[in-house]
């Protein structure tokens, strides 16, 4: 099965991915995991939990941000990382740059995932915590569903967590 | 990989046309069976001649994305049409290299 190249080795058929945090570069790479795996054919769900639940609720998910204070990979000193309209800023400048990839904003996204067959989940400790139900989230959004279901659905598929 | 196409065409190993201007309706029908397609309706003629018309204004594949928002075909509607991996299918049918995107 497993050989030297890729070609050889077993295909990835499924995988479900945990979104666990709201800053635009802890909800982009799982949406772009997924898509990636719907576009190579494979099964893909998407469960979002805690902050990263902002990506799926429909107060929220038009306004992800990327965190500029306690980023060092940013380059900027926190110290103006927390000058008002710093993330706003950063967040419309990466913004540009994802577009002429043809990333699209996170709505869109959502939309697009979801489009190309990926389901969609919250997860009920963090919704029952923020007393949320399922009105606050966008209409692509399967399910509430606590953490044996996800591992049920997740059967036989890889996980990952980002 | 057809023995018959390999013959007609060049192909990389990966079964994608090396030269786009090689391509023809007819070779499009022969690449769409290989890929699992037996018939192309109008609506995948539709994504591949938007997809061949991107690569020469472009000089690449388009994204899914674009097939939506530019080509005028739903997602959903491209899933259905090349199943199991979209762009890679469509891009080889359309006689286009590989798609290099992330998205």
């Amino acid at each position: 099965m497993a050989g030297t190249n890729g070609s050889t080795k077993e295909k990835i058929k499924k995988v479900s991915i945990v979104v666990s945090k709201g800053s635009l570069e802890g909800v982009y790479p799982g949406l772009i995991m997924a898509n990636g795996a719907r576009m190579e054919g494979i099964e893909a769900n998407l469960f979002f939990t805690f902050f990263g639940m902002e990506a799926i609720m429909k107060k929220r998910m038009n306004n992800i941000k990327v965190a500029t204070v306690g980023n060092p990979a940013m380059h900027i000193p926190s110290l103006l990382g927390i000058i008002p309209g710093m993330s706003a800023f950063a967040t419309s400048q990466m913004s540009k740059e994802m577009d002429k990839l043809d990333i699209p904003p996170v709505p869109e996204f959502v939309e697009m995932v979801h489009d190309a067959g990926c389901n969609l989940y919250a997860c009920k400790a963090t919704v029952d915590m923020f007393h949320l139900t399922k009105d606050d989230f966008c209409e692509q959004v399967e399910e509430i569903i606590n953490v044996g279901k996800f591992y049920e659905i997740s059967g036989g598929g890889e996980i990952i967590f980002t | 990989m057809s023995e018959v196409l390999a013959a007609k065409v060049e192909l990389d190993e990966e079964g994608f046309l090396k030269n786009p201007d090689d391509w023809s309706e007819e070779l499009a029908a022969e690449l769409a069976k290989e890929v699992g397609i037996d018939e192309l309706t109008d609506l995948h003629w539709k994504v591949i001649h938007f997809m061949r018309s991107e690569f020469k204004d472009r000089g690449q594949a388009p994204t899914i994305r674009r097939i939506k928002n530019s080509g005028g075909v739903p997602i959903k509607e491209v899933y259905r049409l090349f199943p199991d991996g979209p762009a890679k299918k469509a891009a080889r049918i359309a006689g286009l290299h590989k798609p290099q995107g992330c998205v």
